[in-house]
């Protein structure tokens, strides 16, 4: 059953992320989340010696905006619209992760053995995290978007550059999760 | 931009966090079911928003909607392209699939207090950093 401090219910959190989107189109701007990155980058200073970072990072302050308020929507999901009931996995998931010394979420969003403090205190998790950083990174601006901006924005009006994006999000994905992951963990 | 300007935007954001971290779609264990085939859940949610989406989107265009400011909505088209969306994706898929967060999550897991997280954010900058720097070279 469904509530308000446990899991949303897919058609809920669907129905409003697709809102998301439509309201910063509304507001004259798009719906990118990937993007975000590239501007950090440019207030660090990358576009002195990068041409693809030479751009007035002003003209992204809104999206900025976005990100921040984003921090504060996952502390106060976390810490007062939470009662720790979440993420009731597949039993058979549950057991897959086991075998990968991979712990059941008991309510965690994500395994203390890969974000946690004790874990991050290692050179194998704080290569895997940096890794898995360095492929999103570089792959969503290689693809020009992630989820948000080509699975989201790009499906809803029917491009197919990302259709082409989305059906490589899976390429990767699926091969990570089945291959891959069990001989990393 | 002027400060108020901004507040509407930190709202979008708010909302868009909590219903990321709410659905779970931030969660690490939700995106390793989704790439098992083992719940619906994640599917669900994109299939919604997308139809959500389409929705908007086609109403925009056929009732030539106008912005907040009153101008007509355009929504740009992607560039054309084959290899930068299949080997892109294909190494975002990886990423994801590994740690379990696209970007919108990176920054909402910030929020959420999950150490970790920072570790990814550095390596998300990194490779945003060395798509610039190799650009040119790589086929798009």
């Amino acid at each position: 059953m469904y509530s308000f401090y446990g899991t949303w219910p897919w058609y809920i959190s669907g129905f409003l992320i697709g809102a998301v989107m439509l309201t910063l189109i509304f507001f004259g701007k798009s719906f990118g989340m990937s993007s975000n990155l590239r501007t950090l980058c440019t207030i660090a200073g990358a576009g002195k010696n990068v041409d693809f970072f030479k751009f007035d990072w002003r003209e992204q302050k809104w999206n900025l905006a976005v990100v921040f308020g984003a921090i504060l929507g996952g502390f106060v999901a976390v810490h007062f619209l939470s009662d720790g009931s979440g993420v009731q996995l597949n039993p058979k998931t549950i057991e897959q992760l086991a075998a990968m010394n991979i712990e059941a979420p008991n309510g965690k969003l994500g395994p203390d053995s890969l974000f946690g403090w004790e874990a991050i205190k290692t050179p194998k998790t704080i290569l895997i995290l940096f890794f898995g950083g360095l492929l999103i990174g570089f792959g969503t601006r290689y693809a020009g978007g992630c989820t948000s901006g080509h699975a989201i924005s790009g499906l809803s009006n029917f491009q197919k550059p990302s259709l082409i994006a989305v059906i490589g999000f899976f390429i990767g994905g699926l091969i990570m999760a089945h291959f891959l992951l069990p001989l990393i963990f | 931009m002027k400060f108020f300007n901004l507040i509407k935007f930190v709202l979008v954001g708010f909302v868009f966090g909590i219903v990321l971290t709410k659905s779970e779609a931030v969660s690490w264990y939700r995106i390793y079911e989704m790439f098992q085939f083992q719940s619906f859940h994640m599917y669900g949610i994109i299939g919604v928003a997308v139809c959500v989406g389409t929705i908007g989107v086609q109403l925009i265009k056929r009732k030539n909607l106008k912005n907040i400011k009153g101008f007509p909505i355009e929504i740009e088209d992607k560039e054309r392209g084959f290899a930068r969306y299949v080997i892109g994706g294909t190494l975002f898929g990886l990423g994801w699939g590994l740690v379990g967060s696209c970007p919108g999550p990176i920054f909402i897991l910030l929020g959420a207090g999950f150490y970790g997280i920072v570790i990814v954010l550095a390596g998300a900058l990194l490779g945003t950093y060395l798509y610039g720097v190799f650009k040119n070279k790589l086929p798009h």
